[in-house]
């Protein structure tokens, strides 16, 4: 067989192949959603990690926004279910480091919140909010949230808690419509 | 199945295991208790923060039993899962701090009832989760690679727990005659079963000594400072240390343990194979 007689080129093709497949998969994974905010996908969110080969093996690794999240094991099982459908067979895994931030969600999965009626999270990078010291959580000032439906920034925070763990109520004092924020984390 | 883990006889996987489960039971009870509120909290935004948290703490927990029953399962004949350490341990093998296991009121006559107070919530996890933005901050440097992983993604919801009771502390303390006078109560009635937190531990020990995990003590002085600056915001006194240091982490728990196992253990137990 082929394979015998010229395993450098096998070899090569099959590096391609790989490549080739991984690239597939990123874009597979593509349609899958948040099953609680489904306008935004898992890569928008940043839950997907990584695409790669392990031990010959396809491997998916994600990662869980909330320690409590109850959407992971339907994420796994929706990254199955639409790999399974293309006939393709992957091990997914969850890896906890570095933890998940909302740093990581993409410019397009910040409009797509925005026009949901969502507003998307601050950046954190530069914040204090992980770091401890007492006196600066007394401190601490929240940055100004924009309302997504007129766009005022005269808003004001209803609870820290909304919905699901990843959301905090927000009241819009100038259309006076209740909001979401997708919590900075 | 902790008995897989015994018979290695290392006992620096047994102090590893039993700090793994102290952190892990501590989230679980917690989470179970406030989870009482859901659908009977004050005004609906506290109903959804408290199950929030509740979610939170669970998720916690299930993370760190899932890394103990990986550690446990490791050379054993048979495997060690999450649903076992949490459903299938009575009280005794608990290793939880009594400070979370008590019910949401201050101490009764023997078959007396009181409502929820949310007062006596507020100060409980107040005074948890200032500890426990301290001890996870602190373990995200643990030698156990896991445990630092999941001590850095407790440490940013712990925040959002520290940043609700201490609002609603202060709040109560510093609001009407009647809140000051239950926050004081409720603070009262909890403060001294936080000596459990800097009373020896072996499984606290052995795991510092092998960098598992912290010394709880180191961190009193921080925590002081944090709760001081908290309680004088909020009006409120703190009581003087001293009395009855309750041993929950040492396996001896107040009767309230065992009711709450019972209603969260019951399912479990009935129907062991069931899946969904």
């Amino acid at each position: 067989m082929a394979d015998a007689l010229c395993p450098v080129a096998t070899d090569r093709m099959m590096r391609g192949a790989v490549a080739t497949d991984i690239a597939a998969i990123w874009t597979l994974l593509e349609t899958v959603t948040d099953p609680e905010i489904p306008v935004i996908t898992i890569r928008d969110l940043g839950i997907l990690r990584d695409v790669r080969l392990q031990d010959g093996e396809i491997e998916v690794v994600i990662t869980p926004t909330y320690s409590g999240c109850p959407a992971m094991n339907q994420i796994e099982d929706d990254v199955r279910a639409v790999l399974q459908a293309h006939g393709v067979t992957a091990r997914v895994v969850t890896q906890l480091a570095p933890a998940w931030t909302t740093d990581w969600m993409t410019e397009q999965g910040r409009s797509r919140l925005r026009e949901y009626g969502i507003a998307p999270p601050h950046a954190l990078a530069a914040s204090n909010i992980v770091q401890f010291a007492p006196k600066k959580i007394a401190k601490y000032q929240e940055p100004v949230t924009a309302c997504p439906l007129c766009g005022s920034q005269n808003t004001t925070e209803t609870s820290h808690f909304g919905s699901t763990a990843c959301k905090a109520l927000y009241r819009c004092l100038d259309c006076m419509e209740p909001f979401d924020l997708f919590k900075p984390h | 199945m902790a008995a897989a883990a015994h018979t290695t006889a290392a006992h620096t996987r047994c102090g590893h295991l039993d700090y793994l489960l102290q952190l892990a039971d501590n989230a679980l009870v917690l989470g179970q208790r406030n989870a009482e509120w859901c659908g009977h909290g004050p005004v609906l935004e506290e109903d959804i923060a408290l199950a929030n948290m509740s979610l939170d703490l669970i998720g916690q927990a299930r993370l760190l039993y899932q890394h103990a029953a990986a550690l446990m399962s490791d050379g054993a004949t048979e495997a060690v899962t999450e649903d076992a350490l949490a459903y299938f341990r009575d009280a005794g093998q608990f290793r939880n701090y009594t400070l979370l296991e008590l019910p949401h009121h201050g101490p009764l006559a023997p078959g007396a009832a009181a409502p929820r107070d949310y007062a006596t919530t507020i100060a409980r996890n107040f005074l948890y989760s200032a500890l426990m933005v301290l001890l996870w901050d602190a373990l995200q440097a643990s030698r156990d690679a896991q445990l630092a992983a999941i001590a850095a993604k407790s440490l940013k919801e712990v925040h959002y727990h520290l940043r609700h009771s201490q609002g609603w502390l202060v709040r109560l303390g510093d609001g009407t005659a009647e809140s000051h006078a239950r926050a004081q109560g409720a603070l009262d009635h909890l403060m001294p079963y936080t000596q459990e937190f800097w009373a020896a531990g072996a499984a606290e020990a052995a795991a510092a000594r092998d960098a598992i995990g912290v010394p709880t003590a180191s961190l009193q002085a921080t925590w002081d400072a944090l709760v001081n600056d908290a309680l004088r915001d909020a009006t409120l006194v703190r009581p003087p240390a001293g009395g009855h240091v309750s041993q929950g982490k040492n396996g001896v728990h107040s009767e309230h343990l065992s009711y709450l196992l019972g209603e969260m253990q019951s399912l479990a137990r009935q129907h062991p194979e069931a899946t969904w």
